[in-house]
């Protein structure tokens, strides 16, 4: 039987839930797609940034903070939402989403944005900005880590392995991917696609310090991250395994709702979904 | 040229710890002693350029000054759109060397030639874009960029030209150099290619022609000024580029003119037309198939001016 969730649980429960709720009604007030994408990082986002990163909303800048990076960039909503919701700017702010004149695109954007640490959208940046903000870290001696969040579609892109090479041979254990692994791309599952498995296998081999998790369950995510990096002189890779649109139940594992938008009584029906999930 | 940066980015790196060079695995033989003193400033990232400038991205935007080093089109387009989105996006504090602008690399063949990244660069936000023609320019372009933040692109040259430097002339970024006066037409040219330019000058002065010679070094802010003065003074423009009309210093100076109201008498722009330089060769046997050779610069400064001279003459007789 499963445990009662603890304190810190039922926190990032709150979040999660908090993030989801925004992140449709960001998406289907301005109009935008990947809603799919949003739910399925919002509990790696809420984990991330109810307990894992160390962040300042009153000093957005804080030279020691942990760097978070949006590799999948379409997740963008998700990301202001918890950013919103974590102070760093008025959550009114999320309603302009995807709107004329808004500062908040549909891809992640640093401008105008406290908490943003970089603007991604084009798949198999992310993690190449990440490993250059690690190996300044390393140079430094500093103790903060970086964290990027990648989609398993954009590990497609070469340049993803280009970087995955470079962290390991630097030795970057301040580095730290978390692959939000739901196994659907844009237009079909990934094994469809372009199958990435064995994946786990390809980050270790490419010399990465490897845990898998249920990207949905908060404890083992916490335990997870709590002790990174999993092997001194490595970079780590998270592979979290997730349901696309998880926590709407007919937007979960669909292709289509990676780019739909809800609206009307769909729109309605995943609203009463979330506001009644805990 | 290729040595004076080198050279000049070793002192600089020197009193600033700030300063770092990556290298996309090239610089053979150039980088050894850079890599040793410096290697905490100094990184191989190996084959791979969008990594190369990610990185650079990352670095700069922790405070680094960052030099990214590879040659022909690797550190640009290879990786372009990391340039655009991560580099000029965020304004960061990174220059892209290019060793090897225009036909450097001649015999290697087209992939080796940088003949479009002048246009592409150009328009890319932010992104500042310098061809200098002469170690002095180097030297000082190399300096000035260090002490400027954003993004920059250095197109460095395997020729140069012979350095041409006023007493207490100062370099800065934005402004042309002129070379020599001249009041009969003004030849505007970036990167090594000067050295055809002022070939051709003197052939022409020669001839009785006075060319006022500008080395438009920053080809990206343009120096509008001195393009206005000597559109004024001389009454038209040739421009000189190891690139292609598309785009390049020729269209810059097109575009900015036109748009000002201020239209040369004659206007020509002398670069690569053939699309594709498929032909193998030196840098100054390319130069001369493609018709950027002082011969060819000569003749079309005359049949310039001498078509302006016609005009005139049916002007006047108007």
């Amino acid at each position: 039987m499963r445990q009662a969730p603890s304190e810190s649980e039922t926190e990032t429960r709150k979040l999660a839930r908090q993030i989801r709720l925004h992140a449709l009604r960001m998406t289907s007030s301005g109009g935008s797609s990947h809603i799919g994408a949003a739910l399925s990082c919002a509990d790696l986002l809420a984990v991330l940034y109810g307990r894992i990163l160390r962040v300042d909303p009153l000093r957005p800048k804080w030279p020691d903070r942990d760097r978070f990076i949006l590799s999948k960039g379409h997740a963008g909503c998700a990301v202001y939402a918890v950013l919103a919701e974590r102070g760093f700017f008025p959550v009114e702010k999320l309603l302009t989403h995807y709107q004329d004149g808004s500062d908040l695109s549909g891809h992640v954007s640093h401008k105008r944005i406290p908490g943003v640490e970089v603007s991604t959208g084009s798949l198999g940046h992310g993690l190449s900005i990440g490993a250059g903000m690690a190996y300044a870290g390393k140079l430094d001696g500093a103790t903060n880590r970086v964290v990027v969040l990648l989609s398993d579609g954009e590990c497609d892109e070469g340049s993803t392995w280009e970087s995955a090479l470079f962290a390991s041979h630097h030795k970057l254990d301040n580095l730290v991917a978390i692959l939000d692994y739901n196994k659907i791309q844009s237009l079909a599952p990934v094994a469809e696609t372009l199958g990435l498995e064995p994946f786990a296998d390809k980050w270790t081999s490419f010399g990465w310090a490897l845990r898998e998790v249920d990207g949905h369950d908060h404890e083992a995510l916490l335990g997870a991250l709590a002790t990174i990096p999993f092997a001194a002189g490595q970079p780590s890779c998270l592979i979290a395994h997730t349901l696309k649109g998880k926590g709407v139940s007919f937007m979960e594992n669909t292709v289509l709702w990676h780019y739909r938008i809800a609206r009307g009584e769909e729109y309605e029906a995943a609203l009463g979904e979330l506001e009644g999930s805990k | 040229m290729r040595d004076a940066f080198v050279e000049t980015l070793t002192a600089l790196a020197e009193h600033n710890a700030g300063i770092m060079l990556l290298t996309g695995d090239l610089g053979f033989g150039v980088l050894n002693r850079f890599a040793e003193r410096f290697p905490r400033q100094y990184l191989n990232v190996g084959v791979a350029e969008q990594n190369l400038a990610g990185l650079a991205t990352g670095l700069a935007l922790e405070g680094r000054i960052i030099f990214t080093y590879s040659i022909a089109n690797f550190p640009t387009l290879r990786c372009l759109e990391q340039v655009r989105n991560d580099v000029c996006y965020h304004d960061a504090n990174v220059k892209i060397v290019s060793i090897g602008g225009g036909f450097s690399y001649g015999p290697l063949g087209i992939s080796h030639h940088a003949t479009e990244d002048l246009a592409i660069l150009r328009a890319l936000p932010n992104m500042t874009v310098v061809a200098p023609c002469d170690l002095w320019e180097v030297k000082e372009a190399t300096r000035a960029l260090a002490g400027t933040t954003g993004p920059a692109l250095l197109r460095i040259d395997k020729s140069a030209a012979a350095s041409i430097v006023h007493p207490g002339e100062k370099f800065q970024l934005g402004r042309a150099r002129q070379l020599r006066d001249g009041a009969d037409i003004a030849l505007v040219a970036a990167g090594g290619i000067m050295e055809e330019v002022l070939s051709a000058a003197d052939m022409l002065a020669q001839r009785g022609i006075q060319c006022r010679v500008l080395s438009m070094a920053t080809i990206k802010p343009l120096d509008v000024e001195s393009l206005v003065r000597a559109v004024d003074e001389t009454g038209g423009i040739v421009t000189v580029e190891e690139h292609t009309v598309d785009g390049g210093l020729g269209g810059a100076v097109a575009e900015i003119l036109l748009e000002m109201g201020c239209i040369p008498k004659c206007f020509h722009r002398i670069g690569l037309r053939a699309g594709f330089s498929s032909i193998v060769g030196t840098q100054k046997y390319l130069r001369k198939v493609y018709g950027m050779d002082p011969p060819a610069i000569v003749a079309v400064v005359e049949q310039k001016l001498l078509s302006r001279e016609l005009w005139l003459s049916e002007y006047i007789a108007r």
